[in-house]
């Protein structure tokens, strides 16, 4: 793990001064807002899981604007759906050599597919790592299906993990942390906490110090990935969580690891469980 | 919701460094037309009065890649009084031109929405025809934020 | 992407007469024609969805002119006044020529 090798040119004053405190405005903290989707209330916000170092964890829907915030409260409204439309009908595409689809095995992800996002990543005991959705989906792809692979932030993969992930809707988050998982959320943590790039920037640094906070004119959030794959604004798409990951790294100035990476896959793990409480929400739709 | 002016003023060096815009790189040409050309164009140089018109925008638009916008008319919707057109412009975009919308008398009531790009904190205009060939027309400001991480 | 998809929000039912909302949806890139090329600066063609519009039983309900403002998967929703059974037609012109088509039918009671 490159723990500080990428720590080049630390500029840690300015990057204190960055981050202006919310003082006085009406954008700090989370708001009191409850996030209803099609009627069902998700949750929110819940007790910080144990070693968690927040009073409580908020999902990232609660720091934006009411307007953002309609978007994901609608399926109608949500500018994903329409992608989540396109994932449902590659489930039922028969794809390779094997002359399958997701469906001749799993036959309906309405079913089969329910509560399936909110444990991952989780550990495969074959691969001797954790699968991420993304890897799991390109297993079956290439092992079962006799299927090319996916690439990770193809317009095919993000329909599909976005498909299966709201089959997950309203589950709260639950990862395995222990067993074999011990080495790799240790490692996310490690990741976590390591400041990094030529801002000399950690994740705790916005994400657990100073969310609520101004980062120019954005509203920190507590950086939880229950919604992913989300749909940005910013993106005007869909994208994964890792891809979010190398934003903010490259927005510190750091070089990012690649989507994929052990660094991301454990980092993923480790977001996840911090997390741990909060619903699912993808489709979620953020700025 | 306001955001207080410090916030957005207190910067240094760093700052800049974060300053990672979601809007496109833009490409200006001389002849694009502006918001004024492109009313004009519209009511072929007839008078726009104020009023019948409503737009519904953000005050502060989280992010200028996707800014709903509502635009509703005053009119009976009949064969003989009816709204016709709604132009839709935004006078800060490199282009102002975002949509119009055709009504008939199948519509029954002058209402539309969308979500539409806006490069920079300004006004989105809405100018609604009547089928009398009168003008209408209604303007918002809308404050688009450059984000440090959201952008 | 994978190709451009459609959804529409209209209600199975309405009173003779009523004013009902109808939304819609359509996946697409809307490439604006401002962006550049990150690695070679060149600019990026514009690919947008230019038209849409709304028949009822064949008749113009509703139309749009749209222009590179509107957002990627644009979002369009409109009123319209159900005089009978019928169907709703909704159609989605891409500035390549090619055109997106789904159909919705409301009954009136």
């Amino acid at each position: 793990m490159a723990k500080s090798t990428k720590a080049i040119l630390g500029t840690a004053i300015i990057a204190a001064a960055t981050i202006i405190a919310g003082s006085g405005s009406a954008w700090a903290d989370a708001d009191d807002n409850n996030l209803v989707v099609e009627g069902e209330k998700l949750i929110s916000e819940a007790p910080a899981p144990e070693g968690v170092e927040v009073e409580k964890i908020y999902s990232g829907w609660r720091f934006r604007s009411p307007e953002t915030q309609a978007l994901q409260m609608d399926d109608f409204e949500n500018p994903a759906m329409p992608t989540v439309d396109i994932g449902a009908d590659l489930w039922e595409t028969v794809d390779g050599a094997a002359d399958k689809s997701c469906a001749s095995c799993h036959n309906d992800a309405e079913e089969s597919m329910k509560g399936v996002r909110a444990g991952y990543p989780k550990w495969s005991a074959e691969l001797g790592k954790p699968h991420t959705l993304e890897t799991q989906i390109n297993e079956c792809r290439t092992e079962r299906m006799e299927a090319k692979q996916w690439k990770w932030e193809s317009g095919d993969m993000l329909a599909m993990t976005a498909y299966v992930g709201l089959q997950s809707r309203g589950f709260p988050v639950n990862v395995q942390k222990d067993g074999p998982m011990t080495k790799w959320h240790a490692m996310g943590k490690d990741l976590y906490y390591t400041r990094v790039g030529q801002l000399d920037m950690s994740c705790a640094n916005c994400h657990e110090d100073n969310y609520g906070n101004m980062i120019r004119a954005d509203h920190l959030s507590q950086g939880q990935i229950n919604g992913f794959p989300t749909y940005r604004l910013k993106w005007g798409g869909l994208g994964s969580s890792h891809r979010r990951f190398k934003g903010c790294m490259e927005n510190i100035r750091a070089v990012a690891y690649k989507r994929g990476s052990d660094e991301f896959i454990a980092l993923e793990l480790y977001l996840a469980s911090r997390g741990e409480g909060l619903s699912v929400e993808t489709p979620a739709v953020r700025n | 919701m306001k955001l207080d002016r410090r916030e957005f003023m207190v910067w240094g060096a760093g700052a800049a460094a974060l300053a990672v815009t979601g809007i496109p790189s833009i490409a200006m040409a001389a002849e694009d037309p502006t918001a004024e050309d492109a009313i004009k164009e519209f009511t072929g140089g007839a008078e726009v009065q104020s009023g019948r018109v409503e737009l519904d925008t953000p005050e502060i638009a989280e992010n200028g890649n996707t800014v709903p916008v509502s635009v509703s008319v005053e009119s009976p919707m009949t064969a003989d009084d009816h709204v016709t057109d709604v132009l839709i412009l935004a006078d800060g975009n490199p282009r102002p031109g975002v949509a119009t919308f055709r009504f008939t008398e199948m519509s029954g009531e002058a209402e539309a929405s969308t979500r539409i790009r806006l490069a920079k904190t300004q006004n989105v205009i809405a100018v609604a025809k009547m089928s009398d060939g009168s003008f209408f027309m209604d303007k918002q400001p809308v404050k688009v934020t450059i984000g440090g991480c959201g952008g | 992407m994978a190709k451009s998809k459609p959804r529409v929000k209209v209600p199975k039912t309405a009173e003779a007469g009523e004013i009902v909302t109808i939304k819609t949806l359509i996946s697409h890139k809307m490439e604006s024609g401002q962006r550049k090329d990150k690695k070679t600066g060149d600019l990026i063609p514009r690919k947008i969805i230019n038209h849409f519009k709304a028949e009822f039983n064949g008749k113009l309900v509703f139309e749009t002119v749209i222009e590179p403002a509107v957002s990627s998967n644009p979002y369009i929703s409109f009123k319209m006044k159900v005089p009978e059974s019928g169907e709703v037609v909704f159609t989605w012109t891409d500035d390549d020529g090619s055109t997106y088509t789904t159909k919705k039918k409301i009954k009136v009671s």
